[in-house]
């Protein structure tokens, strides 16, 4: 029985639940919907919920656990001459898991009988004859091991489902009597289904929570295999980023992160004066409807795609600054020989974050009190000088919190230092060379056609997750600025 | 409003500081002050009283042009500060709340130092040559806030630190500090307690030495206690305008009456 017919007879139980539930209460009060406890409704949740919500959490745990099992049960039974030189007990059981659905995918086809698939002393050559006539994807010859671990994965698989199915439909039975025996007029059902909305509520908070940790967890396990492979000096205090794919590459962050930093600069001393002094007429000096019109305006660039920043830096930008700043350009410089440059990518990055910048600030800048423009206008001071000596003063800490999430966005931003930063990891203070980033070099490495296990691939991980801490790092910091901030006027 | 005859109340032979005339402010549609004549003389305490609404804080902002920061707000008819119009479009408004300095409802300290709150007016429009004259005016002011002696070894603390009436005495400090000839004051005290409101009132007696002091209240016994001059609002006219003591026992409008016993607000 396939998944989804078992979430099918989940279903129709809950609603069958729902119905008999709300019709037995009824019946308690003989009737008078006025002399239960909740609502009628309720009591049809309160059987719908506590049939289906034991019975999908129990699927749901055997779903993730079960595999675990039987993997671990079944790469016991590879004896460890199996594994071929220069290969994994991983690579190895996937190939099992291959010749087990092999397997299935043959008697479903009919090319196989269920007591041949289960024959363990079947001639190997003819059952791989077999498997490749029905159509089966096998990337190596079937040997004895990998045939008898597939037999017993494909056992266990297959009594684990009918016990799951069995489990599941009872509890959910289970469940439904229990919930249908306790309906009457006195019961709280309204009470019990309050808790129920309160664990929905639960688990969407902490499926969110989870996802991050999960994903900080994978990134985790990655970096220390990375690390088993290549050295972690060099990784962190090399001066070289040079990845070889015959190996014994120098895999050095810093060039990348002088990249990254080099061109999140220059994209802030883009976007954060623009974009606060946005900010400031907009929330100091528009009129209404100036400010009803310039604002969402303002916002359409926060709804660009960065690939399209990213074709504009490559089309437009690059060679515009080349025409500038190139040999033969019009000042005649000759400083700029591509248009990828640090430069490209950082005057494109801080137009991106320009209503970034200027929206959190506007805000911010907002939230400061009318009372203190009125007290320094009132003491006669012009607009411009309230601003900058009051009201920026003022709004200085939650500022500061945007300028550093905007820095967050920026180093993490990707796909327009893809396309305009180029793609040469050096140390260089001058912003007409091409420069790489961490982004940048996450993207390659893995896009790449290589092993997956080599170091060259897993510096990924470790890129990213370098990556991540620095951002998580900014933004909690901006984060506490801001509400250190908030907390003086509230 | 025993305290009524403790003030003494020779308002005669003062000059007037302020004359207004036939005064229409309106916000968008609405005509929020209507037909208002006031002469508000030099040394003197003037109180405007009235319900919520009637427009006396209204009134206030445009003595100093504060409701030119409202952009739906229009006035009309001429307000004359020492006989020139402060609506002339030669006029300055900058300068003019240089001029006449202004006191808020809820003390509102610049998120500064206690120094630079004070300082601050000075500082923007130059009048002091150094540091040692910026130090003379601060402490000139902090003294004439009544405030100096609380402060005066915590100057570098910020100032939206002290208590509430402190704050408020700050305010004016900060007010004077400007050397203004006019102070407005917008309900000064409906955010202290008791014992701030006495020394704000003390204080108000005070600076009615130097200055032309307006304020608008709420509390009819304030305006009893503080003010030579009273001026009763209500709904956007100039009900009444008189000497303080004729107006709490003597009113010769029957609204001024209902309101000053309780009867209308």
């Amino acid at each position: 029985m396939a998944l989804s017919w078992l979430l099918l007879i989940l279903l129709a139980l809950a609603v069958i639940g729902y119905f008999t539930g709300r019709s037995r209460a009824l019946a308690s009060a003989g009737g008078d919907a006025r002399d239960l406890h909740s609502l009628p409704s309720y009591y049809g949740y309160n059987v719908a919920l506590t049939a289906l919500v034991p019975a999908l959490g129990v699927l749901i745990v055997w779903l993730l656990v079960q595999p675990m099992i039987v993997n671990s049960t079944v790469s016991g039974l590879i004896p460890d001459q199996a594994i071929p030189e220069g290969s994994e007990r991983g690579l190895i059981m996937s190939e099992v898991r291959r010749v087990a659905n092999g397997l299935n995918g043959a008697i479903a086809a009919g090319a196989l009988t269920e007591a041949q698939a289960q024959n363990a002393n079947a001639d190997i050559d003819e059952l791989t004859t077999v498997l490749k006539g029905a159509g089966q994807v096998l990337t190596q010859d079937v040997t004895q091991p990998i045939l008898i671990a597939a037999q017993k994965y494909r056992s266990m698989t297959g009594a684990g489902s009918v016990a799951m199915q069995v489990v599941v439909l009872a509890l959910a039975l289970l469940g439904a009597a229990f919930a249908y025996i306790r309906t009457h007029k006195e019961f709280r059902a309204r009470n019990v289904v309050e808790q129920g909305v309160l664990a929905l509520l639960l688990l969407a908070a902490s499926i969110a929570i989870l996802t991050t940790v999960g994903i900080v967890l994978s990134m985790l396990f990655e970096t220390m295999n990375f690390f088993q492979l290549h050295s972690w000096k060099d990784f962190f205090f090399g001066s070289t980023w040079a990845p070889n794919f015959r190996g014994g590459s120098e895999l050095s962050i810093l060039p990348l992160l002088w990249g990254t930093l080099y061109i999140s600069l220059i994209a802030l001393l883009v976007a954060v004066p623009i974009g606060l002094f946005a900010a400031i007429y907009l929330s100091e000096y528009a009129s209404g409807a100036t400010r009803s019109l310039a604002k969402p305006l303002l916002e359409i660039l926060a709804g660009i795609p960065t690939i399209v920043y990213g074709l504009f830096a490559l089309l437009t930008v690059g060679p515009a600054l080349v025409s500038m700043f190139g040999s033969g350009g019009a000042l005649g410089l000759g400083w700029m020989a591509s248009s990828n440059a640090v430069l490209t990518a950082g005057l494109v990055m801080g137009i991106m974050l320009i209503p970034f910048v200027s929206s959190l600030s506007d805000d911010i800048i907002n939230a400061v009190p009318q009372s203190m423009r009125d007290g320094s206008l009132g003491l006669g001071a012009t607009k411009s000088e309230t601003v900058r000596q009051v009201v920026l003063p003022a709004a200085l800490p939650g500022i500061v919190g945007a300028i550093l999430l905007a820095a967050s966005r920026a180093i993490g931003e990707t796909m327009i230092v893809v396309m305009a930063a180029g793609a040469i990891a050096k140390f260089s203070g001058n912003p007409f060379e091409a420069m790489t980033t961490i982004t940048t070099r996450i993207v390659s490495q893995l896009t790449g056609d290589t092993d997956f296990a080599s170091p060259e691939t897993l510096v990924a991980f470790a890129l990213g997750l370098t990556l991540f801490v620095i951002t998580l790092g900014l933004n909690i910091f901006a984060l506490y600025i801001v509400r250190k901030y908030r907390e003086q006027y509230e | 409003m025993n305290d009524m005859t403790r003030l003494e109340r020779t308002v005669d032979s003062k000059e007037i500081k302020i004359a207004a005339n036939n005064v229409q402010v309106y916000y968008g549609d609405t005509h929020a002050i209507k037909d208002v004549d006031v002469e508000i003389e030099d040394k003197t305490v003037t109180a405007f009283i009235g319900p919520s609404g009637c427009g006396k804080s209204t009134f206030l902002r445009c003595l100093n042009r504060m409701n030119d920061t409202i952009d739906i707000c229009r006035v009309q008819g001429d307000i004359l500060l020492d006989g020139e119009d402060i609506y002339d479009k030669r006029v300055d408004p900058v300068q003019l709340r240089a001029k006449v300095g202004m006191v808020f409802q809820k003390p509102n300290p610049f998120p500064k130092s206690i120094y630079d709150n004070v300082a601050y007016g000075p500082r923007i429009h130059g009048l002091a040559k150094n540091k040692a004259e910026l130090d003379e005016i601060v402490e000139k002011s902090l003294r004439r806030g009544a405030i100096w002696d609380e402060v005066k070894d915590r100057l570098d603390a910020p100032g939206t630190g002290l208590s509430g009436g402190q704050q408020q005495r700050l305010c004016i400090a900060r007010a004077v500090a400007t050397e203004p000839e006019v102070l407005l004051m917008d309900e000064p005290c409906s955010a202290l307690d008791p014992i701030a409101t006495a020394q704000v009132e003390e204080l108000i007696d005070e600076l009615r030495s130097r200055y032309s002091v307006v304020i608008v209240t709420h509390s009819m016994q304030q305006a009893a206690r503080v003010s030579q001059k009273t001026a009763f609002f209500h709904l956007g006219n100039l009900v009444e305008f008189g000497e303080t003591g004729q107006i709490f026992t003597n009113p010769e409008d029957p609204r001024t009456e209902s309101y000053i016993t309780g009867r209308i607000g």
